[in-house]
């Protein structure tokens, strides 16, 4: 029986740039393949290429034994090959259900049947063990719920061929859990899903084989029983990674960055903690838990009231970005897109926005010092760019967020607030970043870094700190403290309940 | 494949030159277009030379200095990721102020010197002051700029005509009318060739525009705030105080823009320049600005100004009738946003 997908020999080029050589992926029925390889490797491209985006420029598909071509994702979709966008693609205004039958609507020529659309929403939402109202419009709705509807939405067609992008990088872990039962039951009536993540852990737990790319070549393709994390990684990168996470041994000093007793109305509950110099303070907590929201009122991005934010002892009586900007903080944002770079804007621009004394005389800006500050930040951070000029959309995840840290390295700040510093970067880049984050705590400078990803944390962090419904917990030393007590933490067991929980 | 990929990378290289240049060669095809058409005109014995006349252009270009200055300040605030719909209800009110002053001194007996001294004065920061209402109403309400502009359109066209009571100001002296109608003169090829005054105008207001929007810490911050306000925020960039100077400085360009076309009209007209903000924003457009803000040029927004106008009076001379002349601008400002789209697609496409 020939495999439900065969893609073999695929070649694209983009210009100059060539994405995809001579890529293979077979997948079948019933089976979860995982495709993994850094941002960039051409897994986009590939599944691109699959669902009509692009047109390969040589190769050839098959689908369910017959060639396969789709000039659309539309085709594709209609053809039986359903793709979950790691960015979302929803009405925001619309209800749940008519997103979810949005191009395929039940009804009759012109009327809509809302009753049809809300019950299958519905069965839909109950294989998941959710509970989501079809009626609400997508807006009001969190992150994870609109990825859940997403996932609904592909699943609505009944496709035998289910591509999915990162679909977890915004599911807590039981949402996740859910997910994967979801993928299992699909496993079990035959549908072929293709799984792209970046979460090693996660190849094992619901992959049966993986396929590895590395710079548009396929790397190897193995089943997951002989797959080990680091054969993966290496196929990866193409190299081995030693160690991600830098050893570090540090002796912090002094209390940099105090905070007591925040509030903020969007949710921050009496925080507060302390940061020193050369510790770097982890945030743990579920998605959700307010972590972001500490940060932004922090930064005095959004309405908050402190009893006391000080710098270096200094008090900082009204925290707006400026004021803390010119203090030596800043914030490193989630929403690389949305808030953390302007994204059709230069390189050299988004680097030194914030120190515009620093590129200027009189407030005119001197090309001579915008092009020389910029350079030394890329080349200080490893940006892979073709110059300072080139606008921030052309670059990788993992490059933009060297940006972005780069910014605040060029602000000269001695407190950084990361969040989420590795969000959807490949893991080439992540090493990058851990190095940099490392070197800059040995630096002496006070970090907090926020992240969903424990291992993370537990590798970089010299303490760690739990969020729970906007309130913060104690600073544990990373030492005492492990990932079931976080969890138990960021679920809301009290410390003693948490402590019980691990004995 | 290979050939494939050549012409991918070719047009690429087209469109990138396109859009840097896009808009000036545009106003040179226009010209030679017109140009043409006049000379097969000429030899056909139909008519004398007309459109290539040191006379027409220096007519255009007085006609087209008062959208090109407001089109500097519009650039400001389309980068900044607004819009300002005012425009022609604060052309008329600034330049109904600015004669009411004028006309008002010389009554008393003020000498003339003084008397335009204060009334350009008065129309420019009547000019400011509403661009700096503009923005207030936009940070501290946090109100869409098109819908604050939009209620601006009809105070000021309300307060231009209450302050006339509906009445041109006549009586302004020959000083103010030469503002905008005399220029210098000087004998060329046995034609006396005048440059209008107005031009300098349009020089000084352009470079300087040009120069703070491209090469000051406060231009930069404009692109920022128009690119991606978030961003802008985050790296400390006073972004309310980056509009309230923007909107100023728009209303700034709106009263030198009503001063010049009062001049040219020779009195302060209360109804006069309605619709103008369109004219305005698509010269900007045209001119390469995205309404999406971060992008646009006070050079592009100039020629663009200058295009509109050029393609008027070169279709009023080949007798295109007005009608048909406005068929033609609509499709000049799809077409050009079209072009821009295309490039920008084939810039992204390239990153792959």
């Amino acid at each position: 029986m020939p495999p439900l997908l065969r893609m073999q020999d695929i070649h694209k080029s983009f210009g100059a740039t060539r994405a995809l050589r001579g890529v293979n992926l077979e997948v079948e029925a019933g089976q979860v393949h995982i495709l993994a390889g850094e941002n960039g490797a051409g897994k986009s491209t590939l599944m691109k290429i699959l669902t009509g985006v692009h047109q390969p420029d040589r190769g050839s598909i098959e689908f369910q034994g017959q060639p396969f071509r789709a000039h659309h994702p539309k085709e594709a979709l209609l053809k039986g090959i359903a793709m979950i966008y790691q960015e979302f693609n929803l009405a925001l205004h619309l209800p749940v259900h008519a997103n979810i039958f949005l191009g395929h609507e039940h009804g009759g020529r012109c009327l809509l049947d809302f009753t049809a659309q809300r019950q299958k929403t519905r069965a839909l939402f109950e294989r998941f063990g959710l509970d989501i109202d079809p009626d609400v419009p997508v807006g009001r709705l969190g992150v994870s719920q609109r990825q859940m509807v997403e996932i609904a939405r592909a699943l609505s067609v009944n496709a035998p061929l289910i591509i999915m992008d990162e679909p977890t990088a915004a599911l807590s872990k039981k949402e996740t859990a859910k997910l994967f039962d979801v993928i299992r039951a699909l496993q079990k009536e035959g549908v072929g899903v293709i799984y792209i993540s970046h979460y090693l852990e996660e190849f094992d737990e619901i992959g049966d084989v993986v396929t590895v790319l590395r710079d548009g070549e396929p790397a190897g393709c193995m089943p997951m029983s002989e797959a080990k994390p680091e054969t993966i990684i290496q196929m990866m990168v193409g190299r081995k990674i030693e160690e991600l996470y830098p050893a570090h041994n540090r002796a912090p000093g002094e209390t940099v960055f105090s905070v007591k007793d925040l509030n903020s109305t969007n949710g921050t509950r009496g925080v507060s903690f302390e940061v020193r110099a050369g510790e770097i303070v982890g945030v743990a907590g579920l998605v959700g838990a307010g972590r972001t929201e500490m940060l932004r009122a922090l930064f005095g991005l959004d309405p908050s009231q402190a009893s006391e934010i000080a710098v270096k002892g200094e008090r900082v009586l009204r925290p707006t970005p400026r004021a803390l900007t010119l203090r030596q903080v800043g914030l490193l944002s989630e929403d690389r897109s949305g808030e953390g770079l302007a994204q059709y804007l230069s390189i050299a621009v988004n680097l030194t926005l914030p120190v515009p004394e620093k590129i200027s005389r009189n407030g005119v800006v001197s090309n001579q010092r915008l092009h020389e500050l910029s350079t030394s930040l890329m080349r200080e951070m490893n940006v892979k760019a073709e110059s300072p000029g080139q606008r921030i959309n052309q670059l990788s995840g993992g490059n933009q967020q060297k940006v972005a840290l780069a910014r605040l390295l060029g602000a000269g700040a001695s407190v950084l607030l990361l969040d989420e510093p590795t969000r959807g970067i490949d893991v080439g880049s992540k090493a990058e970043i851990y190095r940099v984050i490392n070197r800059l705590a040995d630096e002496g400078k006070g970090i907090v870094m926020v992240s969903s990803y424990l291992p993370e944390l537990l590798g970089m962090c010299d303490s760690i700190c739990v969020m729970h419904n906007g309130r913060l917990s104690r600073k544990y030393p990373v030492r005492e403290i492990d990932a079931d007590r976080i969890m138990a933490l960021a679920t809301g067991l009290s410390e003693d309940e948490a402590l019980g929980a691990t004995a | 494949m290979e050939g494939q990929s050549k012409t991918r990378k070719s047009a690429g290289l087209i469109f990138k030159l396109a859009g840097k240049l896009g808009p000036l060669l545009a106003l040179i095809v226009i010209l030679l277009v017109f140009t043409v058409i006049d000379v097969f005109f000429i030899s056909k014995g139909v008519s004398n030379m007309k459109f290539l006349t040191p006379g027409n252009f220096s007519q255009v270009i007085g006609q087209t200095v008062v959208i090109a200055i407001g089109a500097v300040g519009m650039t400001f605030i389309i980068v900044s990721a607004g819009i300002d719909l005012s425009v022609g209800s604060l052309v008329a009110f600034t330049g109904v102020t600015s004669a009411w002053a004028i006309t008002g001194l010389l009554k008393m007996q003020c000498p003339e010197a003084l008397a335009m001294l204060v009334g350009l004065s008065v129309g420019l920061m009547t000019g400011a002051a509403v661009g700096l209402i503009n923005g207030a109403a936009i940070n501290l309400g946090k109100l869409p700029p098109f819908i604050v502009t939009l209620g601006m359109m009809e105070i000021v066209r309300g307060a231009a005509l209450q302050w006339t009571n509906g009445v041109p100001i006549y009586g302004l002296p020959d000083s103010f009318r030469a503002l905008n109608n005399a220029g210098l003169t000087f004998p060329m090829m046995g034609q006396t060739i005048q440059i209008p005054y107005s031009l300098f105008f349009l020089i000084v207001v352009g470079v300087a525009g040009a120069f703070i929007l491209r090469k000051t810490i406060f231009g930069m911050q404009v692109y920022a705030v128009g690119s991606n306000e978030n961003t802008a925020r985050l790296c400390g960039v006073n972004v309310e105080r980056v509009k309230l100077f923007v909107y100023t400085i728009g209303g700034l360009t709106m009263g030198v823009a009503g001063i010049l076309h009062a001049s040219r009209l020779n009195s302060g007209q209360p109804s006069e320049a309605v619709g103008m903000e369109l004219e305005v924003i698509a010269a900007v457009v045209i001119g390469g600005g995205s309404l999406m803000g971060g992008e646009g040029t006070v050079s592009g927004a100039i020629i663009g100004a200058f295009i509109i106008k050029f393609l008027r009076n070169g279709c009023n001379i080949v007798g295109v009738s007005p009608y048909i002349q406005r068929i033609v601008i609509g499709l000049i400002i799809i077409i050009a946003v079209y072009i821009d789209q295309l490039r920008r697609r084939s810039a992204s496409a390239s990153k792959g």
